[in-house]
């Protein structure tokens, strides 16, 4: 099902590191005394095997191919969550995501717009178009991935919908249901997990609609089958597992808004100059790194992005 | 006999996380799968910050102990309590070694400017002042005014229930469940000295 678009900077199967290399490099690592599991274990990771076309993107469109950091390794992306739905611990949602159908699967769009009305995932996203993304993902508790997302550009998604002008926003929601979702039976959030975006933060081209990652389908408890993935903002604003879409007028009240307003603001961009509270976002660790590292103003895509924010104070809209 | 099997058996059942903990940091530093998932830090943080909290409310459940049910457990309070400060210390050796690699500028910017952090901090300069005046001379050389001085032990419990509440970023359950149990602890203190105080004003009376 998955298209996956080779890049120069992809490694084929003949660069995988053999077993036996891979552990005696291992042992060498060790030897020198490094912690952390960075480069042999990335080198495990297979060249995204599976068919591919060699279609190369259109030129000019952001892939991540600047990011020369190390992927995360998969099985870290895999049982480290937070997607409170399926429990509070980051062990849970690896645990107990098996209970989620994601076939047949309806997300139900409304409000200003054009094309209203119930579509199946393979409706909204064009299986034929599905891009890699190689994205930094910067979650508020000071940690962080970097993820090779499969996608589509939100835009394509929304232009599909054709939104009308006093569309000022989008909504999304997460499925509730408590018999998928067993997290969902205590009120940690009031369910079900609502996220939104500016219509122009929307619209610009590093936002995704993900629907894989690392060249497969989505794991459940990354959000399967359809998430957001909105790289220049803290995690929480991923919303996943969408069953609605909304276009709205007024500035959607978002789950950790209603939580603590005080702490998560509507924008959430990564900003290593405004802390959280109760905990300071200038640095933060790399999931396999030892060492915390500095976190990025727009979590490294201000280039891109900066531009969205212009004339406003990013301290007071945080 | 008894009494050394049951210290025996306290100490076993108290050093048992510590065991388990370093175990686990062991297989992570030596590469092989481990328990600590793949954020190990923040594990390692939660872990020992929970078990010098249970440390602190076992310690203030003694007395409360003692007085219920006549056990004769008082002579294990300092050990339990020492056991607070391990896993006090593994948390703060944890924090600012593992998390923060002694970057100063940002310690000290933590410390100062989130009260989390600063509540945190003060219960384990407590901790560390009660741990080091546990010993018999200490307590023999300091006579009325040990007593008095390790009463500081309501204050730090306090300030690391707060500290624990507040580093939770949604579900507070847990700290909850702490700050419950010290309620109750720190009632049943109020409770006996009003009821000393009755006695005594009786005592006058009569």
């Amino acid at each position: 099902m998955l298209i996956k678009i080779k890049n120069s900077w992809d490694l084929s199967e003949k660069d995988v590191t053999s077993e036996e290399d891979f552990f005696s490099r291992r042992d060498f690592v060790k030897a020198a005394g490094i912690m952390g599991v960075g480069s042999a274990v990335n080198l495990m990771t297979p060249a995204l095997a599976g068919a591919y076309q060699a279609e190369t993107p259109p030129s000019g469109k952001y892939n991540g191919s600047d990011i020369k950091d190390e992927q995360t390794v998969l099985s870290a992306i895999t049982s480290y969550n937070n997607f409170y739905e399926f429990g509070i611990e980051k062990d849970d949602p690896s645990k107990n995501a098996h209970s989620l159908v994601t076939k047949p699967w309806n997300i139900t769009v409304d409000g200003h717009c054009e094309n209203p009305g119930e579509y199946a995932v393979e409706d909204l996203v064009n299986f034929n178009a599905l891009e890699e993304r190689i994205y930094r993902m910067r979650c508020v508790e000071a940690w962080s991935m970097v993820i090779p997302w499969v996608g589509v550009s939100l835009s394509q998604v929304i232009e599909k919908l054709k939104p009308s002008l006093s569309a000022r926003y989008i909504y999304f929601e997460t499925l509730e249901d408590v018999e998928q979702m067993p997290g969902q039976a205590r009120n940690i959030i009031q369910w079900p997990y609502r996220e939104g975006l500016r219509m122009d933060e929307a619209m610009h081209p590093l936002s995704i609609m993900a629907v894989g990652l690392y060249g497969r389908t989505l794991e459940n408890q990354n959000g399967a089958p359809l998430r957001l993935v909105v790289p220049w903002k803290y995690g929480f604003k991923g919303v996943k597992s969408i069953v609605k879409i909304s276009f709205v007028e007024e500035k959607p009240n978002t789950s950790w808004m209603r939580l603590a307003p005080q702490e998560y603001g509507f924008f959430a961009n990564v900003n290593p100059a405004v802390s959280h509270p109760r905990w300071s976002q200038a640095s933060e660790r790399r999931i396999g790194d030892f060492r915390r590292r500095k976190t990025l103003m727009f979590n490294g895509y201000g280039e891109m992005v900066a531009g969205l924010y212009d004339g406003m104070d990013l301290r007071r809209n945080y | 006999m008894e009494k050394k099997l049951s210290r025996l058996l306290i100490h076993t059942l108290s050093i048992l996380p510590a065991l388990w903990i370093g175990w686990q940091i062991w297989l992570w530093y030596s590469f092989l799968p481990h328990e600590l998932s793949a954020n190990p830090i923040e594990y390692i943080t939660d872990f020992t910050g929970n078990w010098t909290i249970r440390f602190l409310l076992l310690t203030l459940s003694i007395t409360p102990l003692v007085k219920l049910t006549k056990w004769r457990l008082l002579k294990y309070r300092r050990a339990i309590g020492l056991y607070a400060f391990l896993y006090g210390l593994l948390h703060f050796l944890n924090y600012m070694m593992l998390d923060y690699f002694f970057n100063w500028s940002l310690i000290i910017e933590d410390v100062l400017k989130r009260p989390a952090i600063t509540f945190g901090m003060a219960g384990f300069a407590m901790l560390v002042i009660l741990a080091i005046t546990s010993f018999k001379f200490t307590k023999i050389k300091l006579g009325k005014n040990w007593t008095k001085l390790h009463q500081l032990i309501y204050i730090l419990a306090i300030s690391v229930t707060v500290h624990n509440y507040m580093m939770v970023k949604a579900d507070v359950l847990i700290p909850l469940i702490h700050a419950t149990i010290l309620s109750i602890l720190l009632l049943y203190r109020l409770y006996l000295n009003w009821s000393k105080r009755r006695e005594r004003a009786k005592r006058q009376l009569a």
